[in-house]
């Protein structure tokens, strides 16, 4: 069996073995309250009506559909999510949350759907290059990841690296850049860290792939992701939805959904439609 | 209790402490400043229609508009980008420290207003027949009556102010307030990190309101009865 | 820039709909907030001139507190630590879990609880302002205490405490707009999601202090006419 057939076996087999859970009957008279952001351009964003839309949006409804789940989606702000996830204010979080393991103990994860990976990014009108663009440095292997660190460090010496808070690029900057010169300035919103680098209050950027790929689809012409992609170790395994510990029974039955949706060709489809690119893991 | 963690925590949002007294002290100075011109200018027909304009809008919005407007709204402009006031508007600290002080001129006008409104003529003009300057009778005689009349509203403002610094956190400053919702954000243990933090301002603001009450005292020795 | 001024509208891409909306949350959140206010206020000023030791050091302590902590971080206990807080006194109180705080819940209760502190020291003011010789006549003629808080306080400190007042309904006003920390979309918030999207923030931010001053001036007016209506039965007697 190739490995693809028997990916696509596999995910049958559970969507099937998984289905079960997702149609008794607590799942079916449960209303799964969903929060994100909507603010996190094109995985969720916010119409002037107040409708959520984007591909983190059109992910979870396509897995309701297919798990026959009632849903609602709720917006909040990042800061406190987790939290509000943990103290029982909704059911899941879709918010292209990086399944790291600080957050596993809190909280538990689905398979991700997106796969991972960080990058800088400048204005072009900074003059700023980072070495070893387009290379992967790999943060569990330290013949990969040191030499990244080392060249990236010394072109950034003195400038300002705008974050969001409590990201696994926060924690990066924290352990590897900041005590080797690099100014960390960190923003409780994710687009306050674009609004402050185009008009050129901080030099660069850090956030993961697809949150930058969004912005460089509006801005293409005026900025540029730089720099080796980060993977691993802190920064994670990609994005899933959190779902509050112990509830195994929401967990599964989105899995099955993911998985249904991957082993179809849907959620990439829908990473094409919405980033232009495929993002996301093709077989679990 | 959880001791070290305590410890740990009051630590880290100590080293946020020097930044909220620098921004609530030079805040409170420039603001008052700004309320002295802002009452000079009251002597004038213009004046008194430029003054009552700028205290309608910074005493009728709330300091968080006031802060994005500066700090998000005038960075929007390319002419401002390219003008010799980007270097202090790129900055969010400045970007903070003027809201600040715009908004407290605005207030501390008005206390200002009211503690020179408060000042007898008859003191004015006695002093005027003794043979002072106009500068002399200021200095002398209307400021110290006024200051002291103002100053029970006045220490409100003080705490209002150190109060204010806070909403600084809403533009990446890491004040005590800013460091502890980014140890929020980082530990979800909310409850205790704010309520350390809520103790740090309760501290300051219980020192302004000793310190204020005793230079009272101070200024008014008729009351309490004059010192040796 | 007045070529963007659609955006402000109620057409198909106007954020004006929205706006409007928000500003009614706006009303709606310092409203309650303000009512809780002065419930608590008035709590902390009967226990602060109540002979009792213990309610006068809880008063005491409860303005202290609240006037001395920042709006932003007492929101931020409430919204963050919220459910432990309502899960606390509802366990307390008997009731079955699981608790829960939404984001106008925690605005009210934070905003109420400092507007609390702000309101009991204008009507402590307004109290102590009430002539005690009417006090006096009151008891004589043998009134209870609860009619005479009614008929003799109330009516007579309301009239002093109303432009005091006036100065805490604007505070709360304005301390509504930290409640955007809590993703309730009230003006504050409105304006920032549609400043992020639409990248157009002088507008928007511009637009919210409109807003605000809107209301702040409407209420202004309204807080005068009451002032204006209270002082009728002492216009002889004051001017």
């Amino acid at each position: 069996m190739t490995k693809t057939a028997r990916a696509l076996v596999g995910a049958a087999l559970s969507a099937a073995l998984l289905a079960a859970p997702a149609a008794s009957a607590d799942m079916t008279g449960r209303t799964i309250v969903i929060a994100t952001e909507g603010a996190f351009p094109p995985s969720n964003m916010t119409r002037p009506n107040g409708e959520l839309y984007g591909f983190e949006i059109d992910l979870v409804n396509e897995i309701a559909k297919r798990e026959n789940l009632k849903i609602e989606l709720i917006s909040q702000a990042w800061d406190g999510m987790i939290q509000g996830l943990i103290d029982g204010k909704y059911d899941a979080i879709v918010d292209g949350v990086s399944i790291t393991g600080a957050r596993k103990e809190v909280v538990d994860f689905t398979h991700p759907y997106t796969t991972g990976g960080s990058t800088f990014v400048v204005m072009n009108s900074a003059g700023i290059d980072l070495p070893m663009n387009g290379t992967t440095a790999q943060l569990d292997d330290p013949v990969s990841i040191d030499p990244a660190v080392e060249a990236v460090a010394a072109v950034l010496d003195g400038k300002t690296v705008g974050v969001q808070q409590a990201t696994i690029q926060s924690a990066f900057l924290e352990e590897y850049l900041q005590d080797k010169g690099v100014k960390v300035r960190t923003y409780p919103n994710g687009s306050d860290v674009y609004q402050d680098l185009s008009i050129g209050r901080i030099d660069a950027g850090i956030a993961s792939l697809t949150n930058v790929a969004a912005f460089l689809e509006k801005n293409g012409d005026k900025a540029a992701a730089t720099g080796p992609t980060f993977i691993g170790g802190i920064m994670g395994a990609g994005s899933g939805l959190a779902v509050q510990k112990g509830d195994t029974e929401l967990q599964e039955a989105l899995n099955a959904g993911l998985e249904s949706i991957v082993a179809d060709g849907t959620l990439a489809e829908l990473s094409q439609k919405w980033f232009g690119l495929v993002v996301t893991p093709q077989q679990y | 209790m959880d001791v070290p963690y305590f410890a740990s925590l009051f630590r880290d949002l100590l080293s946020g402490l020097p930044l909220t007294l620098n921004l609530a002290f030079l805040a409170l100075l420039g603001g008052f400043v700004l309320a002295l011109l802002l009452n000079l200018a009251r002597t004038t027909r213009t004046g008194t229609a430029i003054a009552g304009t700028y205290v309608f809008f910074f005493r009728g919005t709330p300091l968080l508009v006031q802060l994005f407007m500066i700090y998000f709204g005038i960075a929007q402009f390319e002419f401002i980008r390219s003008s010799f006031l980007w270097p202090l508007l790129r900055e969010p600290y400045w970007c903070g420290l003027i809201a600040l002080m715009l908004n407290d001129a605005a207030y501390t006008s008005e206390i200002l207003r009211g503690g020179l409104r408060a000042v007898p003529r008859g003191t004015q003009e006695a002093a005027r027949v003794s043979g002072m300057s106009s500068l002399q009778i200021l200095r002398r005689v209307t400021l110290p009556i006024a200051v002291r009349q103002a100053l029970p509203a006045y220490s409100n403002e003080i705490i209002s102010m150190l109060k204010s610094t806070a909403l600084v956190s809403m533009i990446s400053l890491m004040d005590v307030t800013g460091i502890a919702r980014e140890a929020v954000a980082e530990t979800w243990r909310a409850v205790e990190i704010f309520l350390c933090a809520g103790l740090i301002y309760l501290v300051l603001s219980l020192i302004v309101t000793r310190a204020t009450s005793r230079a009272e005292r101070a200024l008014s020795p008729w009351q309490f009865g004059a010192r040796q | 820039m007045t070529s963007e001024l659609y955006l402000l509208g109620f057409g198909p891409e106007g954020w004006g709909p929205v706006l409007a909306r928000a500003g009614l949350m706006t009303l709606a959140v310092s409203l309650s907030a303000f009512l809780l206010g002065t419930m608590l206020g008035t709590l902390a000023v009967c226990g602060r001139v109540s002979g009792n030791a213990l309610a006068r050091r809880i008063a005491e302590i409860y303005v202290v507190v609240l006037r001395g902590v920042p709006d932003l971080l007492v929101i931020f206990l409430f919204y963050f630590g919220g459910r432990q807080v309502v899960a606390f006194f509802g366990t307390a109180l008997g009731f079955e879990g699981p608790f829960d705080i939404s984001g106008f819940a925690a605005g009210m209760l934070a905003i109420g609880l400092i507007s609390g502190a702000g309101q009991s020291e204008v009507l402590r003011g307004a109290y102590q302002a009430v002539p005690k010789g009417t006090l006096e006549a009151g008891r004589v003629v043998g009134m209870t205490r609860w009619q005479l808080f009614r008929r003799v306080i109330a009516p007579q400190a309301m009239v002093t405490a109303i432009p005091g007042m006036g100065n805490q309904w604007q505070s709360v006003i304005k301390e509504s707009a930290l409640v955007s920390v809590t993703g309730l979309v009230e003006t504050m918030r409105q304006v920032s999601i549609a400043a992020g999207t639409t990248q157009e923030h002088f507008l928007f931010y511009t637009a919210a202090a409109i807003i605000y001053l809107i209301i702040t001036t409407l209420s202004d007016q309204v807080f005068r006419l009451l002032e204006r209506r209270s002082m009728a039965g002492y216009a002889g007697a004051s001017r």
